[in-house]
């Protein structure tokens, strides 16, 4: 336990009566006292506060001081239109290699004279290092280990955050802002990891703990563990890197097309060019070979990652595999994702799960399974 | 007689049959239920075999047979509301009844000031 790294807010998550867990090498809050149910419900209802301060935060400057060397520079890692980017807007991207797999998800914003990027803990010191080897000629990379993260989410974000920052309201989805906050200048951009709205808040480490104490000062706001984080996001469809994408699976079997802007794509302005261009286009029209699909339970078993999955009852060979798999609190019912070959991938389709050695009915269902709630 | 197991199942003995349930720290621990899978009457156990399954949210988690024996009844109200083992572990979230093999093993397992001291209470 004594090699785990802290955030600025370990000794408070403790304070909270915080369970904490190992997770990518942070000693993190996995639940406080009301226990995952109830911080889950919570932060679709009202405001839920996360620390991910353990997610790396890395500015890409260009040498040249021109924005759009960056964005061209870092076009060549990502399949993503960053150079379409304005100022003050964010756009979901990924890393692939060669075969097309996804090295890891992230989130980049222009910042107007450099690159903000988020990816995750887990992932940073590669994602750096790829960055560097791939961007060191015209930009400096650096990560920003000063720097706190948070994340408040909820129908009720946008009150608690004005109620510091009223220029928050301003914002819509996807837009990022430097606001002072608590006097620390932060950069606070509207989105989150939950199907919620909300605020992802960069913090410099020094006022971490101020700015954080005056989010959970305000009355609607509850502190929120990786319990919930986890299951607020696979009912809002969204990808677990590591559980539900990895080096393996390509953006199309993944279904993240969506996130593969025109541009990219053929006969886009600046179609390919990025690591396993020629797998990743051709499967944008063509399809993979297996596709990740929402699942849903007929009775309330839930079915958990790894859990093999059958075309018919009593098939010998399994057709795909659960990835990600909860009891859905704002369902209350179990809600899952995984991957099923192509042909299998239509809405409604039935399919068998095999949980302690008994076959499950379970239907391939619509992502995400919740509505999002989303400021756009 | 109220009897406690290492893996924080508590057993109360009438004649030979033992009813079984999980520990007021092991619902601490394992937070809200949503799903509590419980053992087919008649199904024959070795201890340590699993017996029923709980499940939270986020995780999945085996309840042995804390004994040898045959399982005699089971908790249908716990298998609609498993919120019920939340509420009152200790009574009317009681999980399964087995039919112990050997009645006499039971006095082996920790009394309530034991299971206290193995939970760190």
């Amino acid at each position: 336990m004594s090699d785990l790294l802290k955030t600025s807010f370990h000794d408070l998550h403790v304070s909270l009566g915080a369970r904490m867990t190992a997770f990518a090498g942070y000693d993190m809050p996995l639940q406080y006292a009301s226990g995952v149910m109830k911080e889950h419900l919570h932060t679709r209802s009202a405001a839920g506060l996360f620390d991910v301060s353990h997610m790396g935060q890395v500015r890409v400057k260009p040498k040249s001081g021109n924005i759009a060397d960056a964005a061209r520079a870092m076009e060549t890692l990502v399949p993503v239109d960053v150079a379409g980017l304005k100022t003050g807007r964010q756009r979901y991207a990924f890393f692939t290699n060669e075969l097309g797999g996804i090295e890891d998800d992230l989130m980049i914003t222009n910042r107007g004279d450099h690159l903000f990027v988020v990816v995750n803990a887990a992932c940073k010191e590669a994602d750096v290092e790829r960055m560097r080897s791939a961007l060191s000629d015209e930009c400096l990379v650096e990560p920003l280990t000063d720097r706190a993260l948070l994340a408040l989410q909820g129908p009720k974000a946008v009150d608690a955050l004005a109620a510091l920052a009223p220029e928050c309201t301003e914002m819509r989805f996807m837009d990022v802002r430097e606001l002072e906050i608590c006097g620390a200048n932060c950069i606070v951009s509207r989105s989150g990891y939950s199907g919620e709205d909300g605020f992802e808040i960069s913090i410099p480490e020094e006022n971490a703990r101020a700015v954080g104490g005056a989010l959970l000062a305000q009355e609607v706001v509850e502190p929120i563990g990786l319990g919930a984080r986890d299951s607020l996001r696979l009912e809002a469809g969204l990808c677990l890197y590591g559980n539900d994408i990895d080096s393996e699976t390509t953006p199309v079997a993944a279904a993240l097309e969506w996130a593969i802007q025109k541009v990219r794509r053929k006969g886009g302005d600046r179609a390919g060019g990025f690591p396993g261009a020629e797998i990743i286009l051709d499967q944008l029209d063509s399809g993979a070979p297996r596709r990740r699909v929402g699942i849903k339970t007929e009775g309330r078993a839930p079915v958990r990652a790894d859990t093999p999955l059958y075309e018919h009852e009593n098939d010998v060979g399994q057709v795909g595999r659960v990835t990600s798999g909860v009891f859905g609190p704002s369902l209350q019912a179990p809600v899952a994702m995984g991957y099923v070959p192509t042909r299998l991938a239509e809405a409604g389709t039935q399919l068998f799960a095999e949980v302690r050695g008994k076959r499950l009915p379970v239907q391939v269902a619509k992502l995400p399974f919740i509505e999002l709630g989303f400021k756009r | 007689m109220l009897k406690f197991t290492e893996d924080h199942e508590w057993i109360k003995l009438d004649g030979d049959v033992a009813t079984v349930g999980i520990t007021e720290h092991a619902t601490e621990q394992l937070g809200d239920l949503v799903f509590v899978e419980l053992p087919d009457i008649g199904t024959t156990l070795a201890k340590g075999d699993t017996a029923a399954t709980v499940e939270s949210v986020k995780a999945a988690s085996d309840v042995y047979a804390p004994l040898d024996g045959e399982i005699v009844g089971v908790n249908d109200a716990v298998g609609e509301t498993p919120e019920g083992v939340n509420e009152d572990p200790l009574g009317k979230g009681w999980l399964f009844k087995m039919k112990l093999s050997d009645v006499s093993v039971v006095e082996a397992l920790m009394d309530e000031a034991a299971y206290k001291k193995h939970i760190g209470a």
